[in-house]
């Protein structure tokens, strides 16, 4: 199989696991699922794999290795924003604006 | 019945804010190596932001991109949430419910749960959620385009949008508690620790375990 072929099928695989929880959502009677330990998982699980996919894409290398380049320059450019309340196009801006400029200069 | 105006006003201005960010998933998209094509059948059909640059995440790392695909399922999970939430309040028809449960994510839940009558929610959720769509996927094409023809992603540094986007995310969701900075901090260690060792992907569902961790902990105190 092509890996083309395989990035279709992971949207396609993704698209529909992600349309399955809305449509379970709106469906499922209330209080079904609406239970106090259900929820705390369900608002803990976005949490945990938003950190980890932060820590994973600025501090690793193509192969898994742990590494340090400009992108935490540019990370952390994004916190200031953040701390600075900046809208959400402005924190990205920002975090991709430092980290090109520093490549620029030749660094990391 | 709050005035319609007020409503869509809300609707509008939270629709344009977040719609126009579609442009950085379709640059971080091209970026990680989708295609135009692809970016855009992503935002068509999960359209749900977080999902769709963690599946992005890990097509760019390489290898196989299925584990990715679970994440971002994973990662999806909060909206049967709040599918359960606004599902009481708009009271849709049985055959209204699948065009609908499309929208269903956090931009038009904020609204629809801000309005104080069923009429208003169901206009809020129906301008956010036509507003959203429009845009995202406007946004995607032009911005993955975008990032196709300016070639070598990494030069302009395009490869930090995706984890700066995560951080944007998750930011506003530890607030005030302190068992979600344990969340984010273990599940980061975790996700350190084992992707010199696992395939990619495969480390970020790993993460998830930090959740049962700090519930187990909680617990015992």
């Amino acid at each position: 199989m092509s890996r083309d072929t395989l990035v279709w099928i992971a949207i396609l695989v993704a698209a529909a696991g992600c349309f399955g929880w809305k449509i379970l959502g709106l469906s499922v009677p209330a209080g079904l699922l609406d239970r106090p330990l259900v929820r705390r998982f369900a608002l803990l699980v976005p949490v945990a794999l938003l950190a980890a996919l932060t820590a994973v894409q600025t501090l690793t290398s193509t192969t898994g290795q742990l590494t340090v380049d400009a992108r935490l320059a540019g990370l952390a450019a994004a916190v200031v924003a953040l701390l600075l309340r900046a809208p959400f196009l402005v924190v990205v801006g920002a975090a991709v604006a430092v980290t090109a400029v520093l490549r620029l200069v030749g660094i990391g | 019945m709050k005035d319609r105006r007020a409503v869509l006003r809300d609707a509008f201005g939270v629709g344009v804010a977040v719609g126009v960010s579609g442009v950085a998933f379709g640059g971080t998209a091209a970026a990680g190596g989708l295609s135009v094509a692809q970016a855009c059948v992503l935002s068509l059909l999960a359209f749900t932001g977080a999902s769709q640059f963690a599946l992005v995440a890990a097509v760019a790392a390489g290898g196989n991109p299925l584990p990715g695909a679970l994440g971002a399922i994973l990662l999806g999970s909060r909206n049967a949430l709040y599918g359960l939430r606004v599902g009481p309040i708009l009271d849709l028809p049985a055959r209204l419910r699948l065009p609908a449960a499309q929208w269903v994510i956090d931009e038009t839940t904020a609204v629809t749960i801000a309005q104080p009558d069923r009429r208003s929610a169901r206009l809020g959720f129906t301008a956010t959620g036509l507003t959203l769509f429009v845009l995202w996927n406007a946004t995607t094409a032009a911005g993955a385009a975008g990032a196709t023809a300016l070639g070598d992603p990494a030069r302009y540094g395009l490869d930090v949008a995706g984890p700066a986007v995560f951080l944007a995310l998750l930011v506003p969701q530890l607030k005030e508690h302190r068992e979600r900075y344990w969340v984010a901090g273990i599940a980061a260690a975790i996700a350190l620790g084992t992707s010199p060792f696992l395939p990619s992907g495969v480390p970020i569902l790993l993460s998830a375990l930090a959740v049962p961790v700090v519930l187990l902990a909680g617990w015992r105190r």
